[in-house]
């Protein structure tokens, strides 16, 4: 639309780009050039720095040093403001709709005031006709599917005409023949001039859209190429790292009874953003630790919730705790059998924030020695956090605090504490050292390891590959819903670890056996 | 968008000592000084407001009586919905548990009437108000636990359900035959009435319940695990599903309770009180109590105090009606100044207010 005098020179351009919180590096000196009508793929896993970069670019967080430059000259972004008024839109990955109101309005909300409700209907005709993003203007938002959701979105940036669309993991909650026709549009937008930034880590969709592509992995950039001349294990390859973790060899244990045993466990999503669990087999040895790896967002707090008892399947015998069929049973049951559990995160489920931590204590050991005939025993609770404190090394701001009060790698330690204390048969861990420093990370992954050589089953969820390979004695990887055959630590590389969790495995070993 | 200036709350990292315990003074003290301006430019003399408000009930036998009356169903009710809110479940329908626990209540005292039934009676009709309050209380939560139907709307629209029914039977089936066609039942047999506390008072045994529900309730609520139970429900729902406390029975457990008590509150003012049935039995108690449970903080002891301090407003409010002509509706605006003060006070020691220049800022 506007002149291209300037043609020659890139869109939008990222130069050294870094942001610090604390000690943690989210990115270091990242450069990134996007192209008129280029769509562009940033690929990384979950942690990579991805969304930090992508909130940099659209005003919402400041960046600690570097510069951005668009159309060759130096901007600043310091609001979502500033950048829809540089033409920047974006589709977040979770949306942002009032379920009461219909589509235009919806849209309208978002809009500038001069925006008037019949303006925007007209436009989202011309719109929706013209990239194929049918949507009825009267409909009520809460009737429509995902994938029409994420159209009001897109339609809602496109109506304020930009140059480059941001779209964090669009397809996470679309359909397969949503997510084709997604790429439709995007194709569509980018022919007729809009540059589109594609977060993903999925490289198929990678290979269908985009001609270049930016790996992030641990804050930096390690590779900016073209998706379709490189094989699916050169860019696994980059995006989990090619090193070699410490494979600890072998079993040093004798295995020993089962602790757990999941047999063909599949359960239907929870929600809009859920990930339904296919046909899941598992099993657990007393002295062991299990390593369940895989990207966010991959079936991981379903799976959770469903060993856990949070939520139950519908056979008793899809799992198996010590021996007992305990499928249709709660959290409490399973417990009793000797389980403990916890959960990813540390405020609001595994602790209550406002709660002191002798009343946090009661979550889980409610049935046991800290009440009797329905009384609370004050005196015994307080004992039993004073011991976790001074047992696992959590550092507290007085006596008894608030769990809020607590930083989170000491909270992350009271709540391990709490679970490993109880001497379980088996503990269930998600994302055990998940945004905690690495002091206590240390800590928390020797407490395991321990539990388990004491004879305890561990099974361990992480996105931590590094972590697993440590820890781990056998591992398997979880894809969309998918959990992948149990494998000795030993007989996993990186890189077929990193193949799984693209979902490439099968595709490549079906080439292997031609 | 663009440069708005906005209001934020920030939590204070530090809470001085002292501030909690002065915080709901100074906001009876605000309370107090709004409500005086109102009356000042309503033309009248807020000092002589004041005595009549609350100088002249306090140094009064008889209101201090009345008072105590008043107070009880309040608390009564209070004191339920406290098991509720505590758990963040919203039970507005509390005059309809009120009104249920009475009707029902009242059926025994009619069927009775004039039998010489017996000392049986009045216990009976208790259990009575009690099962009849739980039962209407328990619509709502049925229906949220079982279809997930939003519990504000229907414990709300019982209410009227309630109040239609109690107006049908006095006017129709329960109506003395000899009441001269006046809406009301016939009054109720010695052995059907709540008796009072000492000869020659107003105060009925409706009290002692209160009080007794106060000590019980503060003994569930600081020293057993329903009590716990409900405050984690409360506080963080996902962590009262991870120890394994079942929403659906907190959900059912606390409209049980609520209701009961409003249908003991209900049955106390009609045999302890009003002596029969009749088209209001009520003056809002159900919904008043939903003032006094938050401005006692849902503490049992702050209940107590915040169900006498509203049954002061009551009683002062109908003789500044009579003797300085104030509109009665300037009672419930006090209510409601109060409810806001005590609540802005609390959460002013907890949190700072800023000022942000514009959308965002650092």
């Amino acid at each position: 639309m506007t002149a291209d005098v300037s043609s020659s020179r890139p869109l939008v351009e990222l130069k050294g780009i870094s942001k610090r919180y604390g000690d943690l590096l989210a990115n270091d000196q990242i450069d990134l050039v996007i192209d008129r009508s280029e769509i562009h793929a940033l690929l990384g896993e979950n942690g990579a720095g991805k969304s930090t970069l992508v909130k940099i670019l659209y005003g919402v967080i400041e960046p600690s040093a570097g510069e951005i430059l668009w159309e060759g000259k130096p901007v600043t972004i310091s609001s979502p403001v500033e950048a829809r008024a540089l033409g920047i839109g974006m589709v977040f990955q979770h949306f942002s709709l009032f379920d009461e109101l219909t589509v235009a309005e919806n849209i309208a909300v978002a809009l500038s005031s001069d925006w008037s409700l019949a303006r925007v209907r007209a436009r989202l005709g011309d719109i929706s006709r013209a990239y194929g993003l049918a949507l009825e203007p009267d409909r009520a938002v809460w009737t429509l599917s995902a994938g029409e959701r994420q159209r009001i979105e897109i339609v809602r940036c496109l109506l304020q005409n930009p140059r480059l669309l941001i779209l964090d993991e669009p397809t996470s909650v679309l359909t397969p023949q949503e997510a084709e026709h997604l790429f439709v549009t995007l194709d569509k937008l980018a022919a007729d001039g809009c540059s589109i930034l594609y977060i993903s880590h999925k490289l198929e969709e990678v290979r269908r859209l985009c001609r270049q592509a930016t790996i992030l992995r641990g804050g930096r950039v390690v590779g900016t190429l073209d998706p379709r001349a490189k094989s699916a294990r050169e860019i696994a390859a980059l995006m989990v790292g090619t090193e070699v973790g410490e494979v600890r060899s072998g079993l040093p244990h004798q295995p020993r009874g089962e602790m757990l045993e999941v047999r063909d466990l599949s359960m239907p999503a929870g929600g809009l953003h859920g990930q339904p669990l296919h046909s899941i087999n598992l099993s657990a040895r007393a002295g062991e630790v299990i390593g369940i790896a895989g990207v966010a967002g991959n079936g991981q707090s379903e799976f959770f919730a469903a060993l856990s008892g949070e939520r139950t399947a519908s056979r008793p015998d899809s799992i198996r705790i010590a021996g007992k069929n305990c499928g249709t049973d709660g959290i409490d049951a399973r417990r009793r059998l000797g389980a403990a559990f916890v959960p990813e995160e540390r405020l609001g489920h595994a602790a209550a924030p406002t709660h002191r931590l002798s009343e946090n204590t009661l979550i889980s050991h409610a049935t046991a020695e800290v009440s009797r005939s329905g009384f609370i025993l004050l005196d015994a609770a307080r004992r039993l956090a004073q011991s976790i404190v001074r047992g696992f090394d959590v550092r507290t701001p007085e006596s008894d605090p608030q769990a809020r009060k607590l930083s989170g790698g000491n909270l992350q330690k009271f709540v391990i504490g709490r679970e490993i204390i109880r001497r379980p048969k088996l503990l269930v861990v998600d994302q055990p050292t998940w945004g905690v420093d690495a002091g206590a990370a240390r800590l928390i992954r020797q407490a395991l390891v321990d539990l388990a050589s004491e004879g305890s089953a561990v099974v361990v969820i992480s996105q931590d590959l590094d972590e697993l390979f440590e820890i781990a004695d056998r591992m398997a990887v979880i894809h969309q819903g998918h959990l992948s055959p149990l494998r000795n630590i030993g007989e996993w590389t990186k890189e077929a670890v990193g193949l799984e969790m693209l979902g490439e495995a099968q595709v490549h070993g079906a080439s292997h056996a031609i | 968008m663009g440069r708005l200036m906005r209001f934020e709350l920030t939590p204070r990292a530090s809470i001085a000592p002292g501030m909690r315990a002065l915080a709901p003074i100074l906001a009876f003290v605000t309370s107090f000084l709004i409500a005086g301006i109102v009356i000042w430019l309503l033309g009248r003399s807020p000092i002589a407001a004041f005595d009549v408000y609350v100088i002249q009930p306090l140094s009064d036998p008889w209101s201090i009586q009345e008072l105590l009356v008043k107070a009880t169903p309040l608390a009564l009710i209070a004191i339920g919905l406290s098991y509720c809110f505590r758990a963040n479940l919203w039970n507005i329908g509390a005059e309809g548990q009120y009104v249920v626990g009475a009707v029902l209540a009242s059926w025994l005292a009619l069927r009775t009437h004039g039998t010489d039934a017996g000392a049986w009676v009045l216990p009976a009709m208790i259990v009575l108000g009690i099962l009849g309050g739980m039962a209407w209380g328990l619509i709502p939560a049925f229906l949220k636990t079982r279809f997930g139907v939003n519990e504000i709307l229907t414990s709300l629209m019982l209410v009227y359900v309630a109040q239609l029914l109690l107006d049908y039977l006095v006017r129709g089936p329960w109506r003395d035959p000899k009441g001269f066609n006046f809406p009301q039942s016939v009054t109720f047999d010695p052995s059907a009435t709540l008796p009072t506390i000492a000869e020659a008072s107003r105060v009925h045994y409706g009290a002692v319940f209160a009080l007794v529900a106060v000590i019980v309730t503060a003994l569930v609520v600081g020293r057993t695990l329903f009590g716990y139970r409900l405050k984690l429900t409360g506080d963080a729902p996902r962590a009262a599903r991870f120890a394994g406390f079942s929403a659906k029975s907190t959900t059912l457990a606390v409209f049980a309770i609520s209701g009961g008590l409003a249908g003991l509150a209900g049955i106390s003012e009609v045999a302890g009180q009003i002596g029969q049935l009749q088209p209001s039995i009520s003056p809002g108690y159900g919904f008043t109590a939903i003032t006094v449970a938050f401005l006692g903080r849902l503490n049992p002891f702050g209940i107590l105090v915040a169900a006498l301090v509203v049954a002061l407003t009551f009683i002062g409010g109908e003789s500044a009606q009579i003797l300085l002509k104030l509109p009665l509706d300037l009672t419930q605006a006090f209510q409601g100044i109060l409810l806001l003060c005590v609540l802005s006070a609390d959460a002013l020691v907890s949190y700072r207010i800023r000022i942000v220049g514009r959308g965002g800022g650092k």
